[in-house]
């Protein structure tokens, strides 16, 4: 029988290359995420935008854990796993900008970002409309023998919806290597975690359904680290269904436009004083790790990966109208 | 957008003192006085409370009637939905929203396999008087899990009532006549008529919530419509006014029961029939529409009833494209002129 496993605080070990890379993907996350949100107030990207500031060290730290054969599933928040997965920023920008050039022809938009090279499938706007999916392409590996972990991405409020409920029996039940990651960032758009569930600590909820559960410190990139390289070492081997609840928080708004009557201003202050980006900086300064040179480097790159990623979006096209009604059914010929 | 159409007939009894307010505000103020009217009346909901409604509807609400009548849920459309359908068969009078009408899947089975049906299986001992508020529609980039309308899907079901008020009068009118209804009605209520501003009478009387209403008097050709695709006909036949062309506009209101007469009455009148709808053609609210002309009216029409609906594809993010899938002005303007020119 397995049992709630609570991680061991880490006091993780770092080196200068690894810290560094950690702060790239996150700086790229965000930097990338500051000129959507610029880009919509232009009008250059519409419909809704939701933005993962705040939240970059979950992804990171679980992505760079994953093998690029694995399964990636996320909602409509999920800029931050498209770039931490390695979709290219062009791709998602042009996608965000509705160009044909973007990773889903401008089709999907912000909340529908999909990547066949990197098993990519898809942001899903549904709440907890992907988990199912997920208990099915790990089914699927396993059927076949293929040694791959699904990995999923979901929200507190998601987990009061009864695919959740049904998605980790199914997990459990079947044996499936799936990693499930809650970004418990408090809120469903506005509506409190307390007012969601009746039980706050979400991963006692998955530890009922009888697989591994842990919550960690979604603010601490080398936490989320640690914690998601134990689970899928464990998953791998074991091939069976991990949980992990990442504590984390929302900077800005639900989507573009959201009065946060729901949520002190003191509130959203004190989490920034947690904000993950700082917080590695501060570590990796104080292990004397990186130097101010590092950063400006890194910001330096970033810019010219973002910058670079909005050019590249600007000069897509548009899919022509005559092509409206492809993409229905399957266009090959079945063999 | 909803421009200089004028002489609409928006309005149940014209010639009454009026005052202007947003559709938004109309459905605030309909459950607002419903609330203060039947302390039965509760309103539940995701983000209904604190966050003041998705659409901003229900904003101040929780502060005026609390948490125990403004109820914030989780995110568990068939779980909320099928509580309401719980309260309603014991006692009381909900309003459920479910945010839009995509999520309202979630909460199909419910609606469909208990609301619909318990009447009839309990041989009639129990009814379910409920309200279901739900928002509908293409137009914001939203793609294809945000942007549809599936009003068709819950017409198709007996035991349901569903009803799509376009004006501001209906929004803020027929909510008062679907609380008092003994059966669950559903309120399609689309997102971007959320923002139009119309007259409403300064004391507001409950209207009816199964009779369509002609929008707008002429003899060449009906075009049947409803929700927001309303205001895209009226601005075509404005267009078409200057042409010549008159047209008959039938908001039918209400989706099931459809309101046969008014709108047989009105092509045996015109020859012509055009049915204007976001929805997808097959299987859906304009064939329908034409199905029933076609048995009730076959020997009254000039030519095929005509369909200007939205394409069949997923709807699409961008801009362009999710134009190109939805009815606009002009395609309905195009598709009257050919068929009046043609006969
Ligand atoms: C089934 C369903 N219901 C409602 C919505 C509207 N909605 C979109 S996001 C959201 C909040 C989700 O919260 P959470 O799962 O915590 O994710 P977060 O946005 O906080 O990342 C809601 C209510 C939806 N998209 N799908
Ligand atoms: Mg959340």
């Amino acid at each position: 029988m397995k049992t709630n496993l609570t991680l061991p605080e880490m006091t993780v070990e770092i080196d200068r290359e690894h810290g560094l890379h950690l702060l790239h993907q996150m700086l790229r996350i965000r930097r990338f995420e500051e000129k959507s949100a610029e880009l919509y107030t232009q009008q250059k990207i519409r419909g809704f935008l939701h933005l993962y500031i705040g939240e970059e060290a979950v992804a990171v730290g679980v992505m760079e854990n994953l093998d690029p054969d694995d399964n990636v599933l996320a909602t409509y928040r999920e800029h931050g796993q498209a770039l931490a997965r390695g979709v290219s920023m062009g791709a998602v920008m042009a996608e965000m900008y509705g160009k044909q050039e973007g990773c889903a022809r401008g089709r999907g938009g912000s909340m529908h970002l999909f990547d066949k090279e990197t098993r990519f499938f898809g942001g899903n706007a549904i709440v907890g409309g992907h988990l199912p999916l997920a208990v099915g392409m790990a089914l699927a590996d396993k059927m076949r023998g293929d040694n791959r972990v699904t990995c999923i991405f979901f929200g507190d409020g998601a987990v009061a919806e009864g695919e959740f409920h049904e998605a980790l029996n199914l997990s459990a039940l079947w044996d499936l290597p799936v990693l499930f990651v809650c970004e418990n960032n408090r809120y469903g758009m506005g509506t409190a975690l307390e007012l969601s569930h009746s039980v706050t600590d979400l991963a006692a909820k998955a530890a009922a359904y009888g697989m591994a559960a842990a919550s960690v410190n979604g603010m601490d990139v080398l936490a989320m680290h640690a914690a998601a390289r134990e689970a899928v070492t464990a998953i791998r081997h074991g091939g069976s269904p991990w949980f992990i609840e990442a504590r984390t928080y929302r900077f800005r708004a639900h989507s573009m436009f959201d009065a946060e009557l729901y949520r002190e201003k003191t509130e959203v202050e004190e989490w920034k004083g947690l904000d993950p980006i700082q917080s590695l900086i501060r570590t990796l300064k104080e292990r004397d790790l990186i130097t101010d040179d590092d950063i400006n480097q890194l910001e330096l790159m970033v810019g010219i990966e973002v910058d670079e990623g909005v050019r590249f979006a600007e000069d897509g096209t548009w899919e022509p109208v005559e092509d409206l009604e492809r993409f229905v059914y399957w266009e090959e010929a079945v063999a | 957008m909803i421009t200089k159409t004028k002489p609409n007939n928006l309005l149940v009894t014209p010639g009454v003192e009026t005052y202007t307010l947003t559709y938004r505000e109309a459905v605030r103020e309909a459950m607002r006085e419903a609330m203060l009217r039947d302390e039965r009346v509760f309103l539940m909901g995701e983000d209904v409370g604190n966050y003041g409604g998705c659409f901003a509807v229900s904003m101040g609400m929780l502060e005026e009637f609390g948490p125990m009548r403004v109820r914030d849920t989780p995110l568990s459309e068939s779980g909320f939905t099928g509580a309401g359908i719980g309260a309603a068969l014991n006692g009381m009078r909900p309003i459920v929203e479910v945010m839009t009408c995509n999520f309202s899947l979630l909460a199909m089975d419910q609606i469909v396999n208990n609301a619909a049906t318990i009447l009839h299986m309990s041989g009639g001992l129990f009814n379910v008087p409920l309200v279901i508020r739900t928002a509908t529609g293409g137009g914001k980039q939203l793609a294809a899990q945000h942007s549809h309308s599936w009003e068709g899907w819950y017409a198709h079901v007996p035991g349901l009532k569903v009803i799509a008020p376009a004006t501001v009068e209906d929004a803020r009118c027929m909510l008062w006549t679907a609380l008092e209804d003994p059966n669950p009605v559903m309120i399609f209520e689309n997102s971007l008529l959320y923002n139009l501003k119309g007259e409403i009478p300064v004391d507001p009387q409950p209207i009816d919530i199964d009779k369509a209403r002609i929008r707008r008097y002429g003899d060449d050709i009906s075009i049947i419509t409803f929700g927001r695709s309303l205001f895209k006909v009226l601005d075509a036949a404005e267009i078409l006014a200057e042409e010549g062309i008159e047209c008959e506009v039938i908001d039918l209101r209400s989706l099931r029961p459809l309101d046969d007469e008014t709108y047989i009455d009105s092509v045996v009148k015109t020859n012509r029939a055009l049915v204007v709808d976001e929805g997808w053609k097959s299987v859906g609210i304009s064939a329908e529409i034409s199905a029933r002309i076609m048995e009730q009216a076959f020997y009254d029409l000039d030519m095929p009833v005509e369909r200007v609906c939205g394409v069949e594809v997923p709807i699409p993010y961008a801009k362009h494209m999710e134009e190109a899938s939805l009815p606009q002005v002009e395609d309905i303007a195009a598709a009257v002129r050919r068929m009046v020119d043609h006969g």
